[in-house]
């Protein structure tokens, strides 16, 4: 089982890297997740993350790209609520990497 | 990009000189126990798993007559040879049909053939085409099976129209069986069984999504088109892939579907437990899982009291449901037998086109030159409408009513010769990443030369599978990853809403009185 190193204390991943148990999730893990994809997190990335997390605490998944990209554009403004914008903060694509550093399950499925 | 060199794109696609065994190392990642055990296998690779494989090989081939049929009928002619877009982007022999069919067949010529017994208890099966099977055989299968997208382009060629993907589902299912699973589809699967749809979307989150696409179309418009979710009582229950709620394209498609239902005047709902057209039970080549996914659609057909099913943009579900439906769930005599059982979003659209009930705005989509990639299941697994081939007509059909400009690929790449994706039959996840640009490759080439040859701008597809897996790889080709688009989606971009700030129409009045 593969592990990342997060201030001392090792934390379980999947072979894709995503956290496996969902619920030992700190914020200092998307930093430790980013820099293993050479990627810095700044505050628009967090904005992203933390809404990631409140959303996930509420339905207990992901939000669909048109709900995150709504909610986006209404706290940063209009130009970054959309798919453009998340693509350049995750290069990955914001569903699936965005979700690995917020510590929410991969979505599956035909996407 | 990647750790892997993205194939040159030729002026038409060329038949490439082998090259044993560059995809030997290609395998998605195995199922772990969590994974395998919902769907009633055994979490790993199980004690005298060599003779359980035999035992439901010839189980296998008492259930299903093709199966047998196909295992003995080659003659090694060769003409499939040519025709897999894994073989033509990779140049691994044993991404030859007939070379994957033989990873198989071998095996049950050893254990199953007089010929392979006599030869193989004299040291020689190689004699008469059989092998031992052993643990090098069984990662070949799991490798190779996971390198056929199920998309039956080969078994068009073959003169006994042997079906290469009826030996891929059986391969996986006796994989899974001994415990070899994959962890991709079994992952959905246990998703869609126990919450209704692939991504594991709950009600809440269904109906807060829902909720976003309302806004967003009565913005846009300025009409209030609903979504509605487990309502009792409609006319119409829509079954659609989750991915049309969660990812895009796909959700310019059902913004599409919704526009249109609203149109007609029909009344329509999805289910919450039935939130998932996709069947995956498919693509492991299990005939249970199929069945327990299909009866989700009947019980909340029955329990929503619908008197039709239509279906979403999905290749493989519409194969499912249009093939299989009946057998796996009927009999659907609650149903309103007028209409076809179930029926196609591009169907019903198509009706209400010729009905002249829409209308539209075609040049809302004149920034755009398109052409439509005809999705391997609905091809040449499915039918559409009432004549033969209905299933690349009508989609083509609704184009044209809501786009000025359309050119097809060429004919050898498009119809019943349609190239996949190279993303289908479960092979959708980010493991095979590497299998999935390089089988692209000779759709990417179809795709290109109508791009350099007619000023085609946008490809057009029905599968969720189809738009995901585009979205990923055209970029690798040097195209953008929004050149793809739903069907439906041009639909709802050209559609003149009644009561709608573009309805210019003199009986506007009247309709909206109605």
């Amino acid at each position: 089982m593969a592990a990342i190193e997060v201030d001392g204390k090792s934390f379980e991943v999947d072979e894709e890297g995503y956290l496996e148990d969902l619920t030992t999730w700190v914020p200092e893990i998307a930093g430790v997740m980013a820099k293993l994809d050479d990627a810095e997190l700044t505050d628009a990335h967090w904005e992203v993350i933390n809404f990631l997390r409140e959303y996930y605490e509420e339905y207990q998944i992901a939000p669909a790209v048109r709900v995150l990209t709504k909610a986006i554009g209404k706290k940063l403004g209009k130009d970054k609520g959309n798919s453009k914008y998340l693509y350049e903060l995750f290069p990955y694509g914001p569903g699936k990497q965005a979700c690995k550093y917020a510590g929410l399950p991969k979505p599956t499925g035909c996407v | 990009m990647a750790d892997f060199e993205t194939p040159e794109l030729q002026e038409y696609s060329v038949v490439p000189k082998l090259e044993k065994g560059t995809m030997a190392g290609s395998a998605p990642f195995i199922a772990k126990p969590q994974f395998q055990e919902p769907l009633g296998y055994p979490g790993e690779l199980v004690d005298n798993w060599e003779e359980k494989v035999i035992t439901k090989m010839d189980d296998l081939r008492g259930k299903y007559r093709g199966f047998q049929v196909f295992l003995d009928s080659c003659v090694k002619c060769g003409a499939c040879t040519d025709k897999c877009h894994y073989y033509l982007g990779t140049k691994d022999p044993k991404n030859m049909p007939v070379a994957r069919q033989d990873l198989l067949r071998k095996v049950y010529r050893r254990y199953s053939t007089f010929a392979g017994k006599f030869f193989g208890a004299l040291g020689i099966p190689g004699f008469v085409g059989a092998a031992d099977l052993n643990k090098e055989v069984l990662d070949d299968w799991y490798s190779y099976f996971h390198q056929c997208s199920q998309c039956r382009r080969c078994s068009v060629y073959c003169p006994y129209g042997i079906d290469t993907a009826e030996i891929s589902m059986a391969a996986r299912e006796i994989m899974a069986t001994v415990g070899v699973g994959q962890k991709y589809c079994n992952q959905i699967i246990a998703k869609a069984q126990t919450i209704g749809n692939n991504l594991g979307l709950p009600q809440p989150a269904l109906l807060d999504t829902l909720e976003g696409l309302e806004e967003e179309v009565e913005e846009d418009t300025g009409v209030a088109v609903k979504f509605p979710l487990d309502q009792k009582g409609c006319d119409i229950l829509l079954i659609t892939p989750s991915a049309d709620f969660f990812a895009e394209p796909h959700v310019d498609g059902l913004m599409g579907y919704a526009k249109v239902f609203h149109e007609s005047g029909i009344s329509w709902t999805m289910s919450s437990s039935a939130s998932e057209a996709a069947n995956f039970g498919m693509f492991i080549g299990s005939y249970e899982t199929m069945r327990t996914l299909s009866l989700r659609i009947r019980e909340a057909a029955l329990e929503l009291g619908v008197k039709r099913i239509i279906f979403g943009e999905c290749g493989h579900a519409w194969r499912v449901a249009y093939s299989f439906l009946n057998t796996l769930a009927g009999p659907w005599d609650f149903l309103d037998q007028n209409y076809p059982i179930p029926q196609h979003i591009c169907e019903f659209t198509n009706d209400m086109i010729e009905k002249d009930e829409l209308k539209f705005d075609k040049s809302a989509n004149d920034h755009m030159t398109l052409t439509f990639h005809d999705s391997c299941n609905v091809a040449r697994g499915s039918r559409m409408g009432d004549k033969p081939g209905g299933q690349m007509d009508i989609p083509r059909a609704v184009i044209k009513a809501v786009c000025n400009n359309y050119v097809d690929m060429p004919n050898d790449t498009i119809g019943e010769a349609t190239f996949c994706c190279g993303g289908g039959g479960g092979l959708l996840t980010d493991d095979l990443m590497e299998l999935r640009v390089k089988g692209a490759q000779p759709r990417m080439e179809a795709y290109k030369s109508t791009v350099d040859n007619s000023g085609v701008t946008n490809l057009v597809a029905i599968c969720a599978i189809c738009k995901s897996q585009f979205t990923k790889v055209l970029p690798y080709y040097g195209f953008g990853m929004t050149d793809i688009l739903s069907l439906h989606q041009l639909v709802s971009d050209a559609i003149i809403l009644t009561g709608s700030e573009d309805d210019t129409s003199e009986d506007s009045d009247t309709n909206e009185s109605e």
